[in-house]
């Protein structure tokens, strides 16, 4: 069973499952709960030796990796909680000001 | 019309029910074995214990953790079953909102026994009463029979499809729970065939379906809509009570409604009561029909959900009615919980009657025919005067 659920939103009281109870196994990919940080984890690659170990405390699977190398944080989960910056032994990892981090993209 | 053969029996209360519980043989009962449970749950324990039902019984260190194991079971796709009774009840709140939010099915019959302090064990309605809005359906029963009746009707509705909700059978602390009382019981292959197979919406152990219950809902929140749907639920269930009363009726020859009325066609004025007091009040109404006064009354079975349209058609031509409750609600002035109900309902009608309450039996208080008549009789005088002296009244109170 698959539901679309990118139009959740709008649905009426009418449509929901009964009970609440999900039967669409990992649809919590389509639900993005990166909104909820309020701090961002910016790596330092200078200092960053590619421990991992970030990787594996992240709670929400928001570090990305590749080859055995952390590549990016996935910013539509990232919840901005701070564990990987407490974890990182290098201390490569700042958690900025979300706002202000925004900002120096745009 | 065929019934169903029967065996007419002496049981107590709490037998009664054990008797219903081993003969719908639930998946799981998982319960807290020490006071303030009742001899339900020891009579069933029997049972187990003598290998005659298949259920897988939990003992549990409290009536929160009864609960909890019941919402385990039943999202596990089992017919689940507990019972309780008084501060067990109240041990349990939480779980209650969890179960019926969830949209579990189970039957829980609960002993009405009040709420400490001062420290009580005895009869009144304050337990489930307080339990009123927590999304469970609440079945009244007068007596052991009724309390048999209502356990077996409950699988029925709480199972339905357009239901899905938890159902608490309420039967009366000691008045009903431990007398000895006559009744006539089904045989188990008549029980079997009534409450059917359980097919559960969905099991967590079903690994081909992988499912997902009581996940969060604070973030982008659903939350009102899953509210929404229960009380859906609770208005689908007023016809399937009756579907199950009517089949049930048919069956047994003991047909259920939503409420039994007495006398109330050519009444002037009429008593409305919950649970085992409805015997005195029947009792004290047909003496003094005979007598030619135009009294009747209403027992009312269904309290959760509140039958409302079926009260104010069955009211309306009444002059006056007076609403026992055997708990309030401290509201201040406002009255117990069917008085303020029913109140409520009538609100919007054209023709209504006067309304007084009589607030009795609280903490096991009894209640005399005497008592009966007393209010009774102030009753006639308000439908004769069209005029209330006393809107919210204590029976038995020392006063
Ligand atoms: S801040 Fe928290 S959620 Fe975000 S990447 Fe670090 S550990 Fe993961
Ligand atoms: S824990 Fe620190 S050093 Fe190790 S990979 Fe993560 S950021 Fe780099």
């Amino acid at each position: 069973m698959s539901w679309d659920i990118s139009n959740i939103g709008q649905w009426t009281w009418k449509e929901h499952p009964p009970g609440a109870v999900i039967k669409d196994p990992g649809n919590s990919r389509q639900f993005k709960t990166g909104g909820w940080r309020t701090l961002r984890p910016i790596r330092d690659e200078e200092i960053c030796n590619q421990c991992l170990i970030c990787y594996m405390f992240c709670p929400d699977s928001a570090i990305k990796a590749a080859g055995e190398k952390i590549t990016t944080f996935d910013l539509d989960f990232c919840k901005g909680c701070g564990i990987c910056a407490e974890e990182c032994p290098q201390n490569a990892i700042e958690m900025v000001d979300e706002s202000k981090a925004q900002e120096a993209v745009e | 019309m065929v019934i169903a053969k029967s065996n007419t029996l002496a049981l107590q209360g709490t037998e009664a029910v054990a008797l219903a519980m081993k003969q719908i043989n639930p998946d799981m009962v998982a319960a807290y074995p020490i006071t303030p449970q009742t001899e339900i749950v020891q009579g069933f324990s029997q049972f187990v214990a003598d290998g005659e039902v298949d259920t897988h019984l939990v003992n549990v260190e409290s009536e929160h953790s009864a609960m909890s194991a019941c919402i385990g079971g039943a999202s596990a796709g089992g017919r689940v079953m507990t019972a309780t009774s008084s501060q067990g009840l109240a041990l349990m709140w939480e779980l209650l909102y969890i179960a019926s939010g969830l949209r579990l099915p189970m039957v829980m019959p609960n002993v009405n026994r009040t709420l400490s302090a001062p420290i009580n064990i005895h009869c009144d309605h304050s337990d489930s009463m307080g339990a009123r809005d927590a999304g469970w359906i609440h079945l009244f029963s007068e007596n052991a029979q009724e309390a048999y009746d209502n356990t077996l009707q409950a699988v029925r509705i709480s199972e339905h499809p357009q239901v899905r909700l938890p159902v608490m059978v309420l039967l009366d602390g000691f008045i009903i729970s431990h007398s000895l009382d006559r009744m006539e019981s089904l045989e188990d292959s008549t029980v079997k065939e009534f409450v059917d197979v359980f097919k559960p919406e969905f099991s967590l152990l079903d690994a081909k379906t992988p499912t997902c219950i009581g996940a969060f809902d604070g973030l982008y929140g659903y939350f009102f809509e899953f509210k929404r749907q229960q009380e859906e639920a609770m208005r689908n269930a007023f016809q399937v009570v009756k579907d199950v009363g009517k089949e049930y009726g048919e069956l047994t020859g003991r047909p259920y409604g939503v409420f039994e009325a007495f006398g109330l066609e050519d009444a002037e004025f009429a008593i409305i009561v919950l649970g085992s007091a409805a015997g005195t009040v029947r009792h004290e109404v047909e003496c003094m029909r005979s007598r030619g006064i135009p009294i009747g009354m209403i027992k009312l079975r269904l309290f959760r959900p509140f039958p409302a349209n079926e009260l104010i058609e069955a009211v309306s031509h009444l002059k006056a009615v007076a609403v026992f409750d055997r708990s309030d609600t401290f509201a201040g002035g406002m009255g117990g919980p069917v008085f303020t109900d029913l109140r409520s309902a009538l609100y919007e009608s054209e023709k209504k009657p006067l309304m007084v309450n009589y607030i009795y039996g609280l903490g096991g208080r009894d209640l005399p025919v005497e008592l009966i008549n007393k209010a009774a009789t102030e009753l006639e005088q308000v439908a004769q005067s069209g005029q209330v002296k006393e809107k919210i009244n204590y029976l038995g109170l020392k006063e």
